[in-house]
């Protein structure tokens, strides 16, 4: 073993893995096969903790933690599929569901969209919670994007990617609670934003709140893979 | 600054004192100065001198009693008046050397005799914008002592002994924080003052730093000395404006008796402290987004691990005490931490300032040792509910808290006593509650403030608390069904266990507490159409049917 890495062994539902110090649950879950459902998260930018649907427990603490950025400890034993968890993470997709107008057969991202794929893989074959319905409005004032408030689930990706990525940081969040709104800049209209017109958030937007006005009518998939690899390719400079 | 210029200060101070016969103390609190205490002093000083008396007339702080404002104490005689009218200065002024104003006499030894002072013993005795005042009732000799004679490890020795709990609400060991600060790695480390106060009816730090700012400045002193940091914050909300000022007196003076800034009290320790005004939120007041706050983001929690204490402000290892964890230092470095360990109960030790308010006799501050019941506290120091009604629950921990039944006052006042009945002490906001009251629309009350003040960050809090309340006005308005009811008991749990944060986390107590306690009004409302305290306003079976 080389000096200054340190091998931390863990067991996560009853398999046994490894990992390195300062590695989070999430990756090496991953790396092991083991899925954690995840909405904040992405590969390649900061994680935030706030969609709450990679919570796991860990033996020896009563408290739910977020597996995207909880670090692993020597012997730690971790649990990602107890009715507990899965009861939750049911419960909080029931919430996006019925916060905003999440109707999937009209929406651009239908078929492509991971609030979609998520409520599928785990389950939610109906809410019982009441639509909220709130009124809200469509930012199509780009000459190329769309942003359909309906859709969004305040996962602050596009925030995330335009400052931590591009470094323009056109979009952030206003208004708190259940009013939060992504706005670009002070709540200017998109089009007239200083937005650089790169995309990024459109294609990290895990939902159809953010699209591209050319794919409307037709299958609109995001491909938010390249920032794991812009990443590497920047440290590798 | 040493011991002996100490106490020259406070020798100048009682020799300027004893010039006169009589003291006599206008509170002007936030409290009495709305209703004119301010006037009442400058009519005071006029009469006074009108009639040729040999009096001092002086502003302070809070005198606890806010239900009998303006206030105004006469020393050394020790008489007590209340809701003194600039109109009564005349009169006030002749009792001086003759008999006390009968009919504005305050006869309330109850109140004040069941009360230990520790917190608030200057509060009502000096002029909070005098730093001199504060130094001779002992002020700054716990800094002195600690920076002359102990350790940094010695003085969180003592605070390790006292076993003092953070005050803000979570009850923290206070010694444990400072030692993790203390060993954390890194040259620059900060303290942080939170009186970010927010919960609803609670006014314990404002009246702590409106009455007796110096002692809370001391205790950061002493605690940025403990735990090696250099810089402190005071993140008061904006609008506490006479607190701010106050504090801001607060730390002009200190820096001019050079008690503050670079080589305090002549030894090579820096220190200085500045101001941050809150904007508003309550979530800020939660220590990580607090913290964004004083950094110019937008103030939201993040997940903890890493704690401040190893990554705060500007990602050094940061120390956050609430005001009144602060405000107990100095008399525990004075005293010595065992002293402070004898009062309270088993492992809740020292005392807790509470705010008294809702349908109470004796609205106010009071501060009581930990362990003291809870009957007590309302019915002897708050001298019960009024008008003849009858008592049916007090709400303790603001909206973080719970309500706790008639049945349970005879528990004793303590950390774990409190959360083991559903509640949590808080940070010091005590709401009773009378038979006017119904304890879903309560419910409600709170569920509705933290969905406003949610941050919005996390999916649990932010829909979840929208969705707590919209069920929980159905149930008020008459329209649920039991249904309704175990899906709100299956949101509480999910929001509880999953929320980012305290706010979310704690959001469903007053739901769950009420539940708890009081299922049969739930049970009213929703299966009887009608609500036992006549509050809500439901609709007769038809309307709803139709």
């Amino acid at each position: 073993m080389s000096p200054g890495v340190d091998v931390k062994t863990l067991v996560i539902d009853g398999k046994d893995v490894t990992g390195r110090s300062g590695q989070t649950i999430l990756e090496i879950a991953r790396e092991n096969g083991i899925d954690i459902p995840t909405l904040c998260h992405l590969d390649g930018l900061g994680d935030v903790g706030a969609c709450r649907l990679c919570l796991v427990e860990i033996k020896g603490s009563n408290k739910l933690q977020p597996a995207c950025v909880t670090t692993v400890f020597e012997s730690m034993e971790v649990s990602t599929q107890s009715d507990r968890l899965l009861k939750h993470r049911r419960t909080i997709l029931e919430l996006l569901f019925t916060e905003r107008n999440h109707i999937c057969s009209v929406c651009v991202a239908n078929g492509n969209c991971e609030l979609q794929s998520l409520g599928q893989s785990q389950g939610l074959t109906h809410v019982r919670l009441p639509y909220r319905n709130p009124d809200l409005h469509v930012d199509a004032s780009h000459e190329r994007f769309t942003i359909d408030h309906n859709r969004c689930i305040l996962c602050t990706r596009c925030v995330r990617v335009c400052a931590e990525i591009e470094g323009a940081h056109v979009w952030d969040v206003m208004g708190r609670g259940i009013d939060s709104m992504i706005i670009s800049d002070l709540n200017d209209p998109w089009g007239e934003s200083s937005c650089t017109r790169c995309g990024k958030c459109v294609q990290v937007c895990p939902t159809g709140a953010l699209f591209d006005k050319s794919k409307v009518g037709e299958a609109h998939p995001k491909y938010p893979d390249f920032l794991p690899y812009l990443n590497l390719m920047r440290e590798a400079k | 600054m040493n011991l002996e210029e100490l106490e020259q200060i406070a020798e100048s101070v009682r020799q300027e004192n004893a010039r006169f016969d009589y003291e006599v103390n206008v509170c002007m609190g936030t409290g009495c100065l709305s209703r004119h205490s301010d006037k009442l002093k400058d009519a005071l000083t006029e009469q006074i001198a009108a009639q040729g008396k040999n009096a001092l007339v002086r502003r302070t702080g809070c005198m606890g009693l806010c239900a009998a404002g303006p206030l105004v104490l006469v020393d050394p005689d020790e008489i007590l008046y209340q809701h003194v009218r600039s109109d009564d200065a005349g009169s006030v002024a002749t009792s001086l050397g003759t008999a006390p104003v009968a009919e504005l006499q305050c006869n309330l030894r109850d109140h004040f005799d069941q009360q230990v002072h520790i917190v608030l013993e200057n509060s009502g005795h000096i002029d909070p914008e005098r730093i001199d005042d504060y130094i001779a009732r002992d002020g700054y000799q716990a800094l002195v002592k600690a920076l002359t004679e102990m350790t940094p490890s010695e003085v969180i020795q003592q605070i390790v002994e006292s076993g003092l709990r953070g005050r803000g609400g979570g009850g923290y060991p206070t010694g444990l924080k400072w030692g993790t600060v203390a060993k954390a790695f890194g040259d620059t480390k900060y303290v942080i003052c939170n009186g970010d106060e927010g919960d609803p009816g609670a006014f314990m730090d404002r009246s702590v730093l409106e009455s007796d700012p110096q002692r809370v400045l001391e205790g950061m002193i002493l605690a940025a000395y403990a735990v090696g940091a250099s810089k402190g914050f005071f993140y008061v909300r904006a609008e506490y404006p006479l607190a701010v000022a106050r504090l801001s007196a607060c730390l002009r003076d200190a820096r001019r008796r050079g008690l503050l800034g670079n080589g305090i009290c002549n030894t090579p320790f820096n220190f200085d402290a500045e101001i941050r005004l809150g904007a508003g939120a309550f979530v800020c007041g939660e220590e990580t987004a607090l913290i964004a706050s004083i950094e110019g983001r937008r103030g939201t929690p993040r997940p903890r691990p890493p704690y401040p204490a190893v990554s705060g402000l500007w990602g050094r290892p940061t120390l956050i005490n609430n005001v009144e964890t602060f405000a107990n230092i100095a008399p525990i470095i004075r005293n010595g931490g065992k002293w402070f360990a004898s009062i309270g109960s088993e492992r809740s030790k020292g005392t807790k300032v509470f705010a008294l308010t809702g349908k109470i006799k004796n609205t106010g501050l009071v501060e009581v040792p930990m362990g003291i019941k809870l009957r007590e506290i309302i019915e002897v120091i708050g001298g019960g509910v009024p008008d003849g009604h009858t008592f049916k629950a007090v709400q303790t921990g603001g909206p973080s808290g719970g309500c706790i039944p008639a049945e349970m006052l005879d528990i004793g006042v303590s950390y774990d006593a409190l959360l083991k009945i559903g509640s949590i002490m808080g940070s010091g906001g005590m709401i009773v509650m009378d038979d006017t009251s119904c304890m879903v629309n309560v419910a409600r009350f709170f569920v509705e403030f933290c969905m406003t003040e949610s941050c919005g960050k996390c999916i649990p809090c932010r829909a979840g608390t929208a969705q707590m309340y919209k069920l929980l006005t159905r149930i008020c308005d008459g329209s649920a069904t039991m249904d309704d009811l175990d899906l709100l008991i299956d949101l509480c749990d999910t929001v509880k266990e999953t929320s980012l944060c305290g706010l979310g986390q704690t959001a469903p107590n007053p739901v769950l507490s009420t539940l708890k306690y009081f299922r049969n009004e739930y049970i009213d409302h929703i299966v009887h159409k009608r609500c036992p305290a006549g509050v809500c306003s439901i609709q007769s079976p038809a309307e709803v049917t139709a």
